[in-house]
């Protein structure tokens, strides 16, 4: 091999490494998190792809949240590294983490919205620390849109977070987290605490702004609804580690017990006829939407 | 990709064309969405093929430009075209923040409400006294149910816990007092009616009200913010559906230390004190401890004694029912347990001293000078 050659290999290593990379908006490798002497992540890898929405499944304890912790820097894990968009996040500083923080947005379980802020100004944070030459008017039109894209009705705009239902305020924790217009959204429980139906409009109102927002979503649920209907992967933790990846199809053909036990479930088979009878009528839910509307009325 | 957001004017066959170039996201926009604010003029037709990336807030600045000059868009990606839709279909005025009422009207109502809320306050803490006071007498019917455990961890709580903390504190008031009436007093040339400052002062005021005043901040508090705590977090519902009555468990318990623990520790208190005074007179004033004790004995009646140890459990009793108090009036959100705490010592101290105002008239009036 010539030295020309050798420098091609290399040229070439260099260029399918970088195209790897490319392809993944969260890598992680060989994480370690311990808390004392509880170990709750070990040698743990993940890769989430961008323009996905990736379900993150694991049973209490499972340190679901503290990967995602990890992941935004909010826990600084013991050993391994986490590249987001090809950056690392461990040991930069401050300069640095801004310039990635402004691409991100996480919804935290409670919604963690500011008390003292209307819902409105709470979606304007992010603009007014990040973007500070962005106008008021135009901010509060900002604000305005956001409110509706994530459902909310114009009249929470001016509430404040203690007068709100839950429902609403993840919905306003979630148009916080899309202020900024992020390429990837981390959503922790999004749907826990919610009704049946509200979890199923919220589970659509996020595949929708997913997709017309092209974003990369990883996403922290126990609702195997949310699942099935809008996670085009899942990663399960287990025994500290991710221990599979993949389609729910895929992930049902592994043998893992827990992963058996957790879809083949009474829950799981629950989960898996609705969704079958959702593809099987199609536009069922539109139909059932109309039926409800119609019997209000009847009802008074 | 990351081309700044660009603007051109010109003006072609069917009037004048808005070019828009670069990245069209929020980190790139500039100055854009205001310089497309100052456009006053009939545009025809904004022409976006030069635009390669586009967000919703880009959009959104599209949206409300075409919307006020009425402009027709050309040469959109499928990206820009869906997401001005999108934009445009969410397009709805919301308000930001409640309405506001003209500051004088809502000076009236702040003093309003404020008088209200001192009003019932006021009643609230009666009537919960008054609840205190009937818990007490069906524990003394049935003294099985009073909670030793409880009432035992209290007292380590409320009492042994702080004696170091008053005691430090005493020992240096006791200083202070001695140093400023020598001061005073050397016009005089009276300085040995400095153990008479130190001695009545202490035991009849200062030993009770500088107590009562750590007490108040040390476990009003405590008190306020536990029970608060405990109602956000619903632990005290579920104590009443189990059919544990939380004044019994929780109230009587902190009311009983404060009662039984603030005369021990105002005693305590005033010792040290006199200690702190006894030794700064040692050391400044040249005054032997022995002589010092003697004259002590000689102008401190018992009366002042009675009075300290008749005050404290009165305060004492204030502190714990307005801790306790401000605790259970805790609801909605976390931030109230942080207010009500305040209030809890605020209200605690202002009743403490507002009563030993009362007393010392009434002392007077007995004849205990």
């Amino acid at each position: 091999m010539t030295a020309e050659e050798e420098a091609n290999a290399a040229e070439q290593a260099r260029v399918d490494e970088a195209v790897e990379k490319a392809k993944f908006a969260i890598r992680v490798r060989g994480l370690k998190n311990s808390f004392g002497s509880q170990v709750v992540h070990e040698n743990l890898d993940l890769d989430v792809r961008k323009g996905e929405i990736l379900g993150v499944v694991g049973g209490s304890g499972t340190g679901k949240s503290v990967l995602m912790r990890s992941i935004i820097g909010l826990q600084i894990p013991d050993e391994g590294t986490v590249e987001v968009f090809g950056e690392s996040m461990v040991d930069r500083n401050e300069a640095e983490a801004v310039a990635v923080r402004k691409r991100w947005g996480v919804l935290f379980q409670g919604g963690a919205l500011f008390s003292t802020l209307t819902v409105a100004e709470n979606v304007e944070v992010p603009l007014r620390e990040y973007y500070p030459n962005i106008g008021s008017q135009l901010r509060d039109e900002i604000a305005a849109y956001k409110i509706h894209m994530t459902g909310l009705p114009a009249e929470a705009g001016p509430k404040y977070p203690s007068e709100l239902s839950g429902g609403m305020r993840k919905r306003a924790g979630l148009a916080r987290a899309l202020a900024i217009d992020p390429d990837l959204l981390f959503l922790d429980e999004p749907t826990a605490g919610l009704d049946p139906i509200g979890a199923a409009a919220f589970d659509e109102q996020t595949r929708k702004l997913q997709q017309v927002l092209g974003l990369t979503v990883f996403l922290i649920t126990h609702d195997l609804d949310t699942l099935y209907s809008i996670c085009d992967r899942v990663a399960v933790l287990a025994d500290k580690q991710v221990i599979a990846v993949g389609t729910i199809d895929e992930l049902l053909a592994t043998d893992h017990p827990w992963i058996q036990e957790y879809f083949n479930g009474p829950r799981g088979r629950a989960a898996t006829d609705a969704q079958q009878r959702a593809k099987a009528k199609g536009n069922a839910t539109v139909s059932g939407k109309r039926k409800l509307d119609g019997d209000a009325p009847g009802r008074q | 990709m990351n081309r700044p957001a660009e603007l051109s004017e010109e003006t072609g066959d069917n009037g004048a064309v808005l070019r828009l170039s670069g990245n069209l996201s929020v980190s790139c926009l500039g100055e854009l969405p205001s310089r497309l604010d100052a456009i006053e003029g009939p545009v025809k037709t904004l022409d976006m093929s030069d635009v390669d990336h586009i967000d919703t807030i880009g959009a959104w600045t599209i949206h409300r430009f075409v919307a006020r000059v009425d402009a027709r868009i050309e040469g959109a990606s499928d990206d820009a075209t869906r997401l001005i839709e999108e934009v445009n279909k969410v397009d709805e005025p919301v308000a930001i923040r409640p309405d506001r009422t003209p500051p004088f009207q809502r000076v009236l109502g702040e003093i309003g409400d404020a008088t209200i809320t001192a009003g019932q306050t006021l009643l609230g803490l009666l009537g919960f006294f008054g609840a205190t006071l009937v818990t007490a007498w069906t524990l003394i019917r049935h003294p099985r149910r009073i909670r030793v455990n409880a009432v035992v961890q209290r007292f380590e709580v409320v009492g042994v816990s702080a004696l170091a903390i008053i005691g430090l504190m005493s020992f240096l008031i006791g200083i202070v007092i001695a140093q400023q009436g020598s001061v005073q007093l050397r016009q005089f040339g009276m300085e040995v009616l400095t153990i008479n400052l130190v001695g009545r002062l202490t035991f009849r005021e200062l030993g009770v009200l500088m107590t009562a005043i750590m007490v108040a901040g040390r476990s009003g508090s405590a008190f306020a913010a536990q029970l608060g705590t405990m109602k956000l977090t619903e632990e005290i519902d579920a104590m009443r559906t189990i059919g544990v009555s939380p004044m019994e468990a929780l109230v009587m318990p902190r009311v009983t230390a404060a009662v039984v623990m603030m005369p021990l520790l105002g005693f305590y208190s005033s010792i040290v004190a006199i200690i702190g005074g006894g030794f700064l007179c040692a050391v400044s004033l040249d005054i032997p401890p022995i002589t010092f004790i003697q004259r002590l004995r000689e102008v401190v009646p018992i009366t002042d004694l009675w009075v300290g140890l008749i005050k404290a459990p009165v305060f004492g009793l204030i502190i714990a029912i307005s801790g306790c108090f401000q605790g259970l009036q805790v609801k909605a959100n976390a931030e109230e347990v942080g207010l009500r705490t305040t209030s809890a010592v605020v209200q605690a101290i202002f009743l403490v001293i507002v009563i030993d105002a009362f007393f010392a008239v009434f002392f007077t009036w007995v004849g205990w000078n």
